[in-house]
């Protein structure tokens, strides 16, 4: 049976790294006595995957695992048995059975929604202005920015990777695409508008918090997102 | 939440941050409040955290101080240095990884010397702590800075910078020591008169209240003591029911990967055979086993509370556990369909070792460990050893006939009386093992050559051994006998299935100079420190050039400590540590070594090396 965990990260578990997050999962599911399938072999490891890695020092209320188990218990049975093991700033908040032939989270994810805010000292100032210049900013019909790779760079459009966006309360609120067919980190759009105006950003300006990731579930090129967690059911 | 003493900024620009935010699974973090805590003590391994977290004493120590009444145990680490960099920029309070608080505001600073060559790493951790390097320079203000483990066993090059050592097993006295220490501060007595009433306290040593003297030539004469109380000796502490003592049902688990990520359970301490050139072999007698049921529980028990994937046991010699094969076959049968993996390190390998090893690990990965630690059998009867020609080859012939194609060997050079002919022998040794595997395995059966490794380290006497008089060498004849093993690897019929390697040479000579040093060396210690030398026992960071600077200044001659071979009279810092191993049989066993003769183990036949007046372990086995 496959099943997906949502769970949350934050406070100082921010500064876990997404592999140590991976064994941190494997070792709380022999605490709580998950009963998951292993691969076969000498060395065999628990099945499971994750939907995306989050940056060191980002923080996020949706992070997703993908796990084959043998038998599950009820939702909320298999939630309270999980959050006995936990340690501070890691919390399940939904396991769902997944229909068979569902894709992982990893392949099945296309949006992703998140909250962008400045650590204490580093809010540009004044705000309002920031605020009225990304608006602009985002509110043009192309945004290219400078794509470096090892080998070459090229000039790319993120603007249709941006799908919405909104301020309110000293935050940035973006949803953007992510996945491995496109993806844009939300950092970006506020590095490229200080690139553009010449402001100085710290790489520790931006505390980045991700809020929701989806499917899409729209056809003919329309978007219909679904977060992910609602493509599985929950076990009564 | 817990809010951490880092901020993000720096957290963010440091290797691994991980390190310094606590909160792992079963960490302990107590209310102040609620909890009535009144005690509160800093468990330090000074060294990164990968190394230190791996290690099971602070496990049993942090579990314990935890279990005690108003009390709060935390662990701290030495920061890597660009954490340091930033701490000393900053001004940034070295501080608990539980509380995040800074570690002077807390009673105490326990510190675990494991090795010698952490020693400018205890002076980064008082300094980043904010706590005067030298114990006459504390006040109140300052916790109480306690030194123990084996390093302990000659305190003397650290003298000036602890206020109390603890000598022996960490699991009798510090009740006592708590409460002395509440007590005082309630009646308002000073740091001295605490330190000086610590003193009494059975296994605690306290050097700010003993002069030291010199010899004309240099050497130590005597330990005086400054306060009339003050003991002439002090007998090192020792549990002798390891049943009815603390030990972690829920050791703390790291989020980062650590040298050893698993459950460690510690079968027993102490070791029969008296290899001569073994500190802990000595310094830990007599033997004490854990019974099997206390081990089955405790692995059960570990398993579950961390989730490890592996479970390995510790001890200095597993095969003479007595109960090794049930305590094995109870881990396989219990939890192999768990997915857990056994790890058995420092097993004789036999046909019993060898069939357990081939249910718990892939054969054709892994290899199987020797340690003749010499290369010839007169070399071997010098130190102790045991371990005869006839037991590896017989031993490699099974491993080869199991499956396993590959060997590893531990060898030490520059033993008291090394020749030539022994140096050679490591590597006509490792030929001999090589050309077993071409005899027992039919060519059509080969999954190509054999892989024998041999790796040396160099020889360094330590305190309370067999060898504790022998001399060292300077680093160039450490490099010219490995050259000569590893001319005549190559000189070998199957040199192409050996491989040879061997250990860094400057650092063995320090670690030499601080084994058997006395108190003159603290300041060569601080120089050093004071120059940048940091994390000694990483490679990439050991500076030789600055130690030799710093034994200068200081007018102190390395040679002096490691190049004499010493004579019996003279008379030793660490001589006032009574380890319960006589000196007398120390003697004779240097003696022995130089006739050599190998002297029979304790279950063998006891030597009387005093170690039985604890009352108890292997002293008094079958006599109940
Ligand atoms: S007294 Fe005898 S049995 Fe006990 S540790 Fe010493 S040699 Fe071994």
């Amino acid at each position: 049976m496959k099943v997906r965990v949502k769970f949350t990260k934050s406070g100082p578990v921010k500064f876990i790294g997404h592999l140590d997050v991976m064994r941190y999962f494997q070792k709380a599911n022999r605490r709580a006595q998950i009963p998951v399938k292993y691969s076969e072999g000498f060395n065999p490891h628990q099945i499971m995957s994750f939907a995306a890695p989050l940056g060191l020092g980002d923080t996020s209320e949706c992070e997703y695992m993908d796990m084959e188990v043998l038998s599950s218990g009820s939702s909320k049975e298999m939630i309270d048995r999980m959050n006995a093991v936990m340690v501070e700033g890691i919390r399940v908040i939904s396991w769902k059975e997944l229909p068979d032939k569902s894709q992982n989270a990893m392949a099945a994810m296309a949006a992703a929604d998140y909250v962008l805010s400045f650590r204490e000292g580093y809010a540009p100032e004044p705000w309002d202005a920031f605020v009225s210049g990304m608006q602009a900013f985002l509110s043009q019909p192309e945004i290219r920015i400078v794509k470096k790779s090892k080998k070459s760079e090229k000039e790319v459009d993120i603007r249709p990777l941006l799908y919405s966006w909104s301020f309110s309360d000293g935050q940035f609120f973006c949803q953007v695409a992510a996945g491995s067919l496109a993806n844009l980190k939300p950092e970006l759009l506020i590095e490229a508008y200080c690139q553009e105006k010449g402001l100085e950003l710290s790489p520790f300006a931006v505390q980045v918090h991700r809020k929701e990731l989806y499917a899409d579930e729209g056809t003919d090129g329309v978007r219909k997102l679904v977060p992910l967690e609602n493509v599985g059911k929950d076990i009564l | 939440m817990r809010k951490l003493a880092l901020s993000d900024e720096i957290l963010l620009s440091v290797e691994k941050p991980a390190r310094y935010i606590g909160g792992e699974v079963n960490s302990v973090v107590k209310d102040i409040e609620k909890d009535h805590i009144d005690i509160r003590f800093a468990m330090c391994f000074p060294d990164v955290y990968e190394i230190g977290m791996s290690h099971l004493g602070i496990q049993i120590l942090y579990d314990m101080f935890n279990r005690m009444e108003g009390v709060w145990c935390e662990r701290v680490y030495s920061p890597w240095p660009d954490l340091d960099k930033i701490m000393r920029e900053k001004h940034i309070p070295l501080f608990g990884l539980e509380s995040q608080e800074p570690v002077k505001d807390l009673d105490f600073l326990g510190i675990t010397l494991q090795y010698e060559m952490c020693y400018t790493n205890v002076l980064q951790v008082l300094d980043l702590s904010g706590i005067p390097l030298l114990s006459k320079d504390r006040t109140w203000d300052d916790p109480i800075v306690l030194g123990g483990g084996p390093c302990t066993y000659n305190p003397e090059p650290l003298a000036p910078f602890f206020d109390i050592f603890y000598m022996g097993e960490g699991e009798t006295r510090y009740e006592e020591l708590i409460k002395l220490y509440r007590e005082a501060r309630k009646n308002g007595l000073s740091r001295l008169e605490f330190l000086r009433k610590a003193a009494l306290i059975p296994g605690l040593y306290v050097p700010s209240l003993y002069d030291v003297t010199y010899n004309e030539d240099g050497t130590f004469q005597e330990m005086i003591p400054l306060y009339p109380e003050a003991p002439k000796t002090v007998v090192k502490e020792v549990v002798m029911d390891l049943d009815h003592v603390p030990y972690p049902d829920k050791p703390v688990v790291p989020f980062i990967q650590v040298t050893q990520d698993r459950v460690t359970l510690e079968i027993m301490r102490g070791c029969i055979r008296g290899c001569r050139f073994c500190q802990a072999g000595m310094i830990y007698r007599p033997v004490r086993e854990r019974s099997l049921e206390f081990l089955k529980e405790k692995a059960t028990a570990m398993l579950r509370s961390t989730g490890h994937e592996e479970i390995t046991l510790s001890s200095l010699s597993s095969s003479d556990y007595t109960h090794l094969g049930e305590l094995v076959n109870f881990l396989i049968d219990e939890f192999k369909s768990q997915g857990v993996n056994i790890s058995l390190p420092s097993l004789r390998i036999d046909a019993f070792s060898l069939d357990v090893m081939s249910k718990v690990q892939d054969i054709r990965k892994s290899s199987v460990t020797f340690a003749p630690e010499a290369g010839t059998q007169r070399m071997r009867n010098v130190i102790n050893k045991g371990l005869t020609t006839e037991d590896i080859l017989n031993g490699s012939r099974e491993a080869f006939s199991g499956g396993w194609n590959k060997v590893k060997l531990y060898f030490m050079l520059g033993l008291p009386t090394e020749t030539e002919e022994d140096m050679v022998g490591i590597a006509e040794l490792a030929n001999e093992v090589a050309a077993v595997y071409y005899d027992t395995v039919p060519k059509e059966q080969r999954q190509g050559r054999c892989q024998i490794t041999a790796s040396s380290s160099f020889f360094i006497p330590k305190p309370f051994t067999g060898l504790q008089w022998a001399r060292m060498y300077p680093k160039e004849e450490y490099a010219r006998r490995a050259h000569i093993v590893k001319d005549a690897m190559n000189a070998q019929l199957n040199h192409k299935s050996l491989h040879y390697q061997y250990h860094e040479t400057d650092v063995s000579v320090l670690e030499g100079v601080f084994a058997r040093g006395d108190r003159r060396i603290a300041d060569v210690i601080l120089a050093a420190y004071r120059r940048g030398s940091l994390f000694d026992a990483w490679s990439e960071f050991y500076d030789d050039e600055k130690w030799q600077q710093s034994f200068k200044e200081c007018g102190l001659d390395p040679d002096f400590y490691t190049m004499r071979e010493r004579p019996i009279e003279e008379a030793f810092p660490w001589d006032f540590i009574d380890t319960g191993v006589t000196k007398a049989f120390l003697i004779r066993e240097w003696q022995r070594a130089h006739e050599p003769v190998i002297t029979p183990n304790c279950r063998q036949k006891c030597q009387g090396c005093g170690a039985r007046r604890f009352g108890g372990g292997v002293c008094f086995e079958g006599q109940s």
